[in-house]
């Protein structure tokens, strides 16, 4: 894609303008960073009760046909065997290098596979997944133009959507998916985000969209911006493709170790590279980190340890829920531990850093 | 649209200039167009008393959720006032761009340039308004 090219725009472009929302080009489409309430209001009303945002621009996979399990389980460095259809879990598709092309969920259906993976590498995905593809008895399609994603986030999400449901929401276990009615609108329920809060994320007919959208903010659902998303995936310490993750960074040097399971009894794309990895020892790990001074540490600012560069800020902001500024970054694995204290140098001036805890925020709703 | 006060003077980087009742003192902050632009405001980081800088000279630095942009001082002078109450509560510049958000005062090197900035008419057709 050249940057001439005209901004994708989602069944909710013109609500979203309606709304006053900011709109920005992100991944080739044109989304709300935020509507007029601004991006700590909204992240509060997501911390705090209800918010929905339009994600409809991220890129969804189906796989049918006999082979489909033994192939997802071939392509992604989680285990598809221990799945069971109506759940959903968390995973990447990477190089033969071990790293990544995307994170991405994969969705077991009794009859099918579907992988969502991110708006920004859907189409590098795409042709990573077509090219693996070999002599597998299976179907690939490319569904994303056909579904619109809304994620409904917040401790009073299934209080407000279950009047308007057709199913016992409260029968979807964290990380598991269901079929059902929303507003009347046909979709399937999944209880996953990208918050830390509980919630739910509805996949419909791209058709239906505007009337979900309508359904769900009809009960109270405060519609949120990209801005507000960053801040509370930030906060919770989860990856976002592009900062803490890219293809030159494998999901052990990630934190990511839980998804990736060498000792799955079948061969996947990258297995080689991380099992060596995991023998030879790390030489960076990523690391969550609070700013102690004033300043934001934001994406790309060097970071300083022991008098040297060793690497940038990955995310970094101020941290609504906390108060405090917060930030993601790499350091040499020996120095990976909560207490390290290092430097981030924001516009000349470098302020101290030490390395705590993720999440950040502990605090959250989400079921577990 | 945004509020330009017909009252104030303005720089076509977004900031407003009062003149006080003190002769040659001015007043600074950035404007309604520009808090909205910036978004919610989480550290103003503003110079000491005293500081001395020329026209255009960076003052400071305003840092919103998104984003981090420079405050530029509009005409050369010295630093006589900073308000303080922006350390605990910066998103009065949010709140009120035009009162509780203002950012320094400054003892101009020359009053009469004063009068060579935007005048509100100008500065609405500086941003579209």
């Amino acid at each position: 894609m050249t940057d001439s090219a005209p901004l994708l725009r989602t069944p909710l472009a013109d609500i979203h303008r309606s709304l006053g929302g900011k709109m920005v080009p992100f991944a080739g489409w044109e989304m709300p960073v935020q509507y007029p309430a601004g991006i700590l209001a909204e992240h509060n009303a997501v911390r705090n009760g209800c918010g929905v945002f339009d994600v409809s621009h991220m890129g969804e996979f189906e796989v049918t046909g006999p082979d489909r399990n033994a192939f997802v389980n071939r392509i992604t460095c989680n285990d598809v065997s221990v799945l069971a259809p109506g759940q959903v879990q968390y995973s990447g598709l990477l190089t033969r290098e071990g790293t990544f092309v995307d994170d991405c969920t994969v969705y077991r259906f009794d009859n099918k596979l579907m992988i969502v993976v991110n708006a920004s590498n859907r189409a590098k995905a795409w042709e990573h997944v077509v090219d693996l593809k070999g002599g597998a008895n299976i179907r690939l399609r490319d569904i994303s133009d056909d579904i619109g994603l809304l994620a409904v986030q917040g401790p009073m999400t299934q209080a407000l959507l279950q009047p308007i449901a057709s199913i016992a929401l409260d029968g979807i276990g964290y990380y598991h998916h269901g079929a059902g009615r929303i507003g009347g609108v046909d979709c399937f329920v999944s209880r996953t985000g990208y918050t830390g809060e509980d919630g739910f994320e509805l996949y419909c007919r791209l058709k239906d969209t505007v009337a979900l959208w309508e359904a769900v903010t009809r009960v109270g659902a405060v519609p949120i911006g990209l801005g507000a998303r960053d801040s509370l995936r930030l906060e919770m310490g989860y990856a976002l493709y592009g900062q803490e993750i890219d293809d030159t960074i494998t999901p052990l040097e990630a934190g990511l170790g839980w998804i990736v399971k060498l000792d799955k009894g079948s061969p996947f794309v990258g297995l080689d590279a991380l099992r060596a990895q995991k023998e030879r020892g790390l030489n960076r790990k990523l690391v969550g980190f609070r700013l102690d001074g004033r300043g934001i540490a934001r994406h790309g600012y060097p970071v300083f340890s022991g008098g040297k560069q060793v690497d940038v800020v990955r995310s970094g902001g101020q941290s609504p829920s906390l108060g405090v500024s917060i930030g993601t970054t790499f350091l040499p694995a020996g120095q990976a531990v909560v207490g390290t204290r290092f430097e981030v140098e924001c516009r000349n001036e470098k302020i101290p850093a030490e390395v705590v805890k993720r999440p950040f925020w502990t605090k959250g709703s989400v079921r577990k | 649209m945004a509020n330009v006060p017909d009252d104030l003077r303005y720089t076509a980087d977004h900031e407003w200039v009062r003149q006080t009742s003190e002769a040659g003192v001015v007043e600074v902050g950035i404007t309604e167009y520009a808090q909205g632009e910036l978004g919610d405001i989480v550290f103003v980081n503003l110079p000491k008393a005293g500081d001395k800088f020329t026209a255009h000279q960076s003052f400071g630095t305003i840092e919103a959720v998104k984003a981090v942009s420079d405050l530029y001082a509009p005409l050369a002078g010295a630093i006589v006032a900073v308000n303080a109450g922006l350390d605990t509560d910066p998103a009065a510049v949010n709140r009120a761009p035009y009162a509780d958000g203002w950012m320094v005062r400054l003892k101009l090197d020359d009053a009469t340039q004063f009068a060579g900035l935007l005048d509100a008419a100008a500065y609405r057709s500086h941003i579209g308004a």
